[in-house]
C-alpha cells in the first residue's frame, strides 16, 4: 500500500527530469531501493504502470537496484548483507556484537529519455 | 539519452517538512512525531505525558488516522488543542498534510506539539514531517521480535518507549532480545520501559523529553 504514494513521487521525479532535459518521453528509470525500506519492486512496478498511463512515462521500464543493509560484527569484523527479519547473531563467529547499517536508500539514479514522441519509432 | 539525476524520490515531501520545521521554530515549538503499531498506546502515551507536563508547557496534538475521530475526541475531551487528519486510506502522514493541519492550531499559544502518526511500523518512518523528535512506541503484547522485523522504524527513532511493561511477565516478553534488536540498528537510542496503566517509567520518559523542551516561560537559565 505505501508504495502508491512513493511511486507517485517517483513518477514525478521522472517527468520533471524529462521536462528539464527537453525530452518528450521517459524510456527507463534507474531506481535504488534499500533493503530496509520495506519497498517491494513488484508493487512499485504495478503502481507505476497504472499511474504513468497517459503520461510521457507510459511504458517506461523500471530498473531496480537493491541497496543491501550490511551487518558488521564488532568482534570478528565480518561483514555480510542482511534482510529483515534481521538476526542478532554474527553469521561467522556467533557473537551478539552486531551492528546493521545502510539499506535506507530510496532514490532515482538516472532517467533515460527520448526526444521522439510516443507514436514515432 | 540517459540523464543522471540522483534525486531523493521523496524530496518534494522533505522540502515541505523543512518548511514545517521553520514554522515550528518560528513559534518556539517542540514537535514530536509519534509512531507505533495500531494499539501500542500512542494516544495513551500522549495523554499520560500531557498530564505530567511541567506548568507553562502548553501542548497541542495532531491526530492522524485512516478514518474516524475517536482519538481526537479523547484528546478534545481534556480541553487540549487538537486537529484530526483523516488520511482516507493512506497509511502514513506526510509533510503537506501537517502543513494543512497547522492552520487549525493556535501555534503561538503552544510549546509542545505531538503528531500521532497512523498506526503502522512501515511507511511513517520514510516520511519526514518536520518534527524535532521521532518517538517510536513498541508495546509488550506485540512481541519482542518487532525490531528484527521492522528495522527501518527503529532506525528512525530518537527515543524508543516500550509500553505496557506491566504485562511483560504474562506475555513472556524477552526484553533483552527486544533491546538487542533495537541496538542492532540504532546503538545509542534511549529505550524507556513504561506503563501508561501504572505510570511506571513515565518520569524517565519525561526526563528524556524535558531535555528537548524549551524552558517554561519565566524560567531563567
Amino acid at each position: 500500500m505505501h508504495e502508491l504514494a512513493a511511486t507517485t513521487a517517483l513518477l514525478q521525479v521522472a517527468l520533471d527530469t524529462a521536462i528539464e532535459a527537453g525530452a518528450r518521453r521517459v524510456l527507463a528509470i534507474d531506481v535504488v531501493i534499500g533493503d530496509l525500506t520495506s519497498m517491494v519492486d513488484d508493487s512499485v512496478q504495478f503502481y507505476f504502470d497504472l499511474l504513468s498511463r497517459d503520461t510521457a512515462a507510459a511504458g517506461a521500464v523500471l530498473r531496480f537496484r537493491r541497496e543491501p543493509a550490511m551487518a558488521e560484527c564488532r568482534d570478528c569484523s565480518a561483514r555480510e548483507p542482511v534482510r529483515p527479519p534481521l538476526s542478532p547473531v554474527c553469521g561467522q563467529c556467533g557473537s551478539l556484537a552486531v551492528q546493521v547499517t545502510g539499506g535506507q536508500q530510496f532514490h532515482v539514479e538516472s532517467v533515460e529519455v527520448s526526444d521522439e514522441g510516443a507514436g514515432s519509432k | 539519452m540517459k540523464v543522471p539525476v540522483v534525486s531523493e524520490i521523496l524530496k518534494a515531501n522533505d522540502q515541505v517538512a523543512l518548511e514545517n520545521r521553520a514554522t515550528f521554530d518560528a513559534h518556539g515549538l517542540t514537535v514530536v512525531n509519534v509512531m507505533a503499531s495500531p494499539g501500542a498506546g500512542k494516544t495513551s502515551v500522549i495523554l499520560g505525558t500531557i498530564e505530567r507536563l511541567p506548568a507553562g508547557i502548553r501542548p497541542g496534538v495532531i491526530e492522524g488516522d485512516i478514518a474516524s475521530s475517536i482519538d481526537a475526541d479523547r484528546i478534545a475531551a481534556r480541553d487540549i488543542a487538537v486537529v484530526q487528519i483523516n488520511t482516507g486510506g493512506n497509511c502514513h502522514l506526510d509533510a503537506p498534510m501537517i502543513r494543512s493541519a497547522l492552520a487549525h492550531l493556535p501555534l503561538a499559544q503552544l510549546e509542545l506539539l505531538f503528531i500521532e502518526n497512523v498506526g503502522n511500523l512501515i511507511c511513517p518512518a520514510n516520511y519526514r514531517l518536520g518534527a524535532d523528535l521521532a518517538l517510536v512506541i513498541a508495546s509488550v503484547p506485540e512481541g519482542h521480535d518487532k525490531p528484527y522485523k521492522y528495522p527501518g522504524m527503529f532506525t528512525a527513532a530518537d527515543i524508543v518507549l516500550l509500553n505496557k511493561w506491566d504485562m511483560a511477565g504474562p506475555c513472556e516478553f524477552d526484553v533483552e532480545a527486544f533491546e538487542r534488536g533495537v541496538r542492532l540498528v540504532n546503538p545509542e537510542v534511549p529505550i524507556v520501559r513504561l506503563s501508561c496503566r501504572t505510570g511506571e517509567g513515565m518520569s524517565a520518559w519525561l526526563e528524556q523529553l524535558g531535555t528537548r523542551l524549551p524552558a517554561p516561560a519565566g524560567t531563567v537559565r
